[in-house]
């Protein structure tokens, strides 16, 4: 097997992996950048180079473009369509790339790796949501970005969170408002919110200035808003094939094409989990977050993590820390000394506390409702394997002591998502059954292959 | 489910084939987003249950868009851009494999 | 303290399988078990209820595992009819591949001696040139020179075995006692006690069935299991429509669809790492025995460690020093299930484990003195 050696590999091309690749490559690290997509952009800032100008998608979408022509032009390496599926603590990376239905293997060895796979939309487990119909708001915005696609018929918008009033903004001005928003956020929260306001107030004027501007475009749109909802679900229906019909809600009901969900988005931690990192569960943002220092460095010297994927603080925040990864890995491979990191880290960290200055407001304000952390019996946790809420918690009763037995016992985590979607519902109802603090529940230990891969490509390894 | 934005300036189109039909998907499109702006409800059925299906994510997380594409089963069809001549069906439970 | 008639110590295929047996037998026993990650041999089977290559210079092994096989039916229709769990259990005879002449005169060789050895219980295999092997599995490569047969293998899923046989234990009225390690143990003759943190439970009768954990715990209680781990990984493809139901050595179709193969051993210590390498290995192998295999995507994969002792033949025994004690070690849980259950266990509940279990002593690796 012939290895490539480089000596610092990013995995994500979002904005904290293009600022890190374009840095590092500045630095004089020999960089390669690999993404899955076969554009540069992330999630954020997805479709960003063949995006129209005249979209509306946005100032904050297209801060995106300077990114990715910076990426373009550095130094750096650059792999789309290239999925990671095993990386040894070694800097070894195990990469397939696809080209027409022809998968081709490779494996890279880095010095360094910078994990910067962001986020993903944290599962909205209510009655129905497996229908055909029902998707993700972060979804509805792919297909305008990268496709120019809005909902045809009847959207509703349910959930909370910034994204919410974005997307549905981003409709409204594409000419497809969406018919309806259900706001889950609740008033017990709004109390627990005003404490974390006035340190928010200052340092995130802007972000606040610029949500509470969508809120009122929104408004002005005039775009039916319900609050404080509760027992939200998707009603399918017998007739017509079994796809959404109607949403309903505690109070109400509308009969609905899409159903478009969101509940924050949470970490990316598939790859930090298979890679045994310690993770600890946040309690503000109700996620799983990789354990890393100020500089995104693990307790394995060749990873390191930055963007979203190390804890949700949005894009302008993941360029920063993908910088200052890049920076650390320099140091970390002589090409600057620490007092130079050090130094070209501070205007950095100064731009990043003001960038932090909103988390606990935003954390606190859009906290999930209980029902959507923790469903009841009959809901689906696991999609793939089609799993139930409830018989996570019959195994959780016959004796299974986290989402690893879980698993044995019920097949949930074993479909093709590897658990990406039902990881933090089994973690937090086995809590919930056991009584026991999510931390020691634990989480899944996804393995390799991180991404499908055939076994004609990997019995192809042998011969590369 | 999806339909092309109401303001949008004529783009460049690709023909693609869903289930049979032929229709012209926006280029840089998914084959997910092809399926959904062909109308169909459902792009799947579960291997387990047989439950319907449709893309949920669009980002690579869930699997729900598996699709056959090109004549390859269970290929992630958000994951897939539009190609001309492609040839995009529903995935029907198991992928079905000629042992020969 | 809680007491108990007996403490089975591991909850993984052998211990859920013994304690499962003992509560049948109307003792009231206690699995002792450690937390959610752990070495846990269980997760990693293969499936295989295999007696074609079990015991080759160990007679006593080969008629323990035929036993085993024959008891396995009894064993997956009880716990269905208790739990409702089906095991999956089929038995349509299992083949091992050949893929140059030199492996398939060796397989041959084995074939034979496994007859001869075989005694009073008799042997039965066959050589299968492509021709026949075509008919049982299709697509079949043109790499395969032949292979052996016999009608005494077969496979199920080791994790509905595992969740049956705990769901069956519990259902019984046995008690699990999870998420353990244990502090301190200390053995009298027909007194067991063990403390975990400030839990402390005692028993007249103590089996050890924590896999390679038996090998620090053995000698706690007059015994000795010498075990060592050895890496096994494994592929699982994407669910397809089921294509074969014979099982082979190294591949295997679930009935859920995916098809499994395996199957490495590797000699890495305590490593559940997994390796690409080895990995192209087992794939290259599998689609050079079934070319059809190329174009499927493998979904998980895993590696885990097997519980291996020294000669590979099971370990049972009973502490002279603690009568009271005794240990069980293997490396196939899923193929031992049936004697575990149904012969293993009445033994110890009956005090003493029948004499033709003598060979399976840990004695056996007491170097004679020089004379």
């Amino acid at each position: 097997m012939t290895i490539e050696r480089i000596d610092f590999a990013v995995i994500g091309a979002g904005p904290a992996g293009m600022a890190a690749a374009v840095l590092a490559a500045e630095l004089g690290l020999d960089t390669t950048l690999i993404d899955e997509q076969d554009a540069p952009g992330g999630q954020i800032y997805r479709g960003i180079e063949r995006a129209e100008p005249g979209n509306n998608l946005g100032a904050e979408y297209f801060a995106g473009l300077p990114f990715a022509a910076a990426l373009r032009q550095s130094g750096a390496a650059y792999l789309p369509g290239t999925a990671v599926w095993h990386i040894d603590p070694d800097g070894t990376l195990s990469l397939i790339s696809a080209t027409g239905s022809q998968t081709a293997s490779r494996t890279i060895r880095a010095r360094r790796i910078l994990l910067a796979t962001g986020a993903v939309e944290r599962p909205v487990p209510i009655p129905g949501w497996t229908l055909p119909g029902v998707m993700t708001a972060g979804a509805a915005q792919i297909m305008l970005k990268t496709a120019g696609l809005v909902p045809s018929g009847r959207a509703v918008l349910a959930g909370q969170g910034p994204l919410i009033w974005l997307v549905a903004a981003q409709l409204a001005r594409a000419g497809a408002p969406p018919a309806l928003i259900l706001e889950t956020a609740s008033p017990a929260n709004y109390r627990f919110a005003a404490h974390r306001l006035p340190a928010a107030l200052w340092p995130a004027r802007r972000a606040l200035a610029k949500g509470l501007g969508l809120i009122r475009e929104v408004k002005r749109a005039g775009i039916p808003i319900v609050r404080r909802v509760t027992g939200l679900r998707a009603i399918g229906g017998a007739r017509g094939g079994q796809r959404l019909q109607r949403v309903a809600w505690n109070g109400g009901e509308l009969p609905a094409d899409l159903l478009l969900l969101h509940e924050g988005v949470i970490p990316n931690t598939q790859i930090s989990l298979a890679l045994q990192l310690e993770h600890r569960w946040d309690a503000a943002q109700l996620c799983w977050r990789p354990v890393a220092d100020a500089w995104g460095a693990t307790a394995l010297p060749a990873v390191s993590i930055a963007g979203d994927s190390g804890g949700i603080a949005g894009a302008e925040a993941a360029a920063l820390t993908g910088r200052l990864a890049a920076l650390d890995a320099a140091s970390f491979l002589d090409k600057i000394d620490p007092a130079e990191r050090d130094r070209r880290a501070r205007p950095l960290r100064r731009a990043l506390r003001r960038e932090l200055a909103i988390r606990p407001f935003l954390d606190a304000l859009y906290r999930p409702p209980r029902a959507t952390l923790v469903p009841q019996d009959d809901i689906v946790a696991c999609r793939c394997e089609e799993v139930t809420a409830g018989q996570i918690r019959r195994a959780a009763r016959l004796g299974a002591q986290g989402p690893n037995q879980a698993k044995a016992f019920t097949r949930c985590g074993m479909g093709p998502c590897q658990g990406r979607i039902c990881g933090s519902i089994v973690s937090q109802v086995m809590a919930d059954t056991l009584r026991r603090p999510i931390q020691e529940v634990g989480a899944y230990r996804p393995r390799a292959p991180y991404k499908p891969i055939t076994l004609g490509a990997l019995a192809g390894l042998q011969n590369e | 489910m999806f339909r092309r934005r109401p303001d949008s300036a004529p783009a460049m189109t690709v023909l693609v084939t869903v289930e049979g039909r032929d229709i012209r998907v926006p280029e840089g499109a998914s084959a997910a987003a092809a399926m959904l702006l062909a109308g169909l409800d459902h792009t799947r059925e579960t291997p387990v249950g047989g439950a319907p299906r449709a893309p949920y994510c669009l980002m690579g997380i869930c699997f729900d868009c598996l699709a056959e594409i090109g004549g390859v089963a269970n290929r992630q069809s958000c994951m897939v851009t539009v190609a001309p001549g492609m040839i995009i069906r529903r995935q029907h439970g198991k992928r079905l494999v000629a042992a020969e | 303290m809680q007491r108990y008639d007996a403490i089975v110590i591991g909850g993984g295929l052998v211990g859920s399988a013994i304690a499962y047996g003992l509560q049948r037998t109307g003792l009231q026993a206690a699995l002792v078990d450690e937390g959610d990650v752990a070495f846990r041999a269980s997760r990693g089977n293969f499936g295989l209820v295999w007696v074609q290559s079990k015991g080759l210079g160990a007679p006593h092994y080969q008629g323990w595992t035929r036993l085993s096989s024959e008891e396995w039916p009894n064993l997956a229709a009880e716990l269905k009819t208790r739990t409702g769990i089906d095991v999956g259990h089929e038995q349509p005879g299992g083949v091992h591949l050949c893929l140059s002449d030199e492996e398939f005169d060796e397989r041959h060789a084995r074939m034979e001696q496994m007859r001869a050895e075989a005694g009073n219980f008799g042997f039965e295999y066959r050589m299968l040139g492509p021709d026949e092997l075509r008919d049982m599995l299709p697509g079949i490569g043109p790499a395969v020179v032949g292979a052996s047969w016999t009608r005494y293998d077969g496979h199920a899923n080791s994790l509905f075995l595992l969740h049956a046989l705990h769901k069956g234990f519990v259902e019984r009225g046995g008690v699990y006692i999870p998420n353990r390690t244990i502090d301190y143990a200390a053995a009298q003759p027909g007194d067991f006690r063990l403390g975990s943190g400030s839990q402390e439970i005692a028993a007249p009768k103590i089996v050890l069935a924590a896999g390679l954990g038996n090998a620090a715990l053995a000698p706690l209680f007059g015994l000795s299991a010498p075990v060592r781990p050895q890496r096994g990984q494994i592929l699982v493809t994407e669910r397809t429509a089921r294509l074969f139901e014979m099982p082979t050595t190294t591949v295997r179709q679930t009935i859920e669809g995916g098809i499994m193969i395996g199957d490495s051993m590797e000699d890495v210590g305590f490593d559940t790492s997994q390796r690409p390498d080895v990995m192209a290995m087992m794939a290259e192998r599998a689609v050079r025995s079934f070319p059809w295999l190329a174009e499927l995507q493998v979904v998980r994969a895993w590696a885990a460690l097997r519980v291996m002792p020294p000669d590979g033949t099971p370990i049972y025994d009973e502490s002279v020093k603690f009568p009271g004690a005794f240990t069980a070690n293997c490396h196939s849980g899923v193929t031992l299930a049936g004697a575990h259950a149904n012969a293993f266990a009445p033994m110890v509940a009956a005090g003493a484990l029948a004499p033709e279990m003598l060979p399976f002593s840990a004695r056996r690796f007491d170097v004679p003195a020089a004379a």
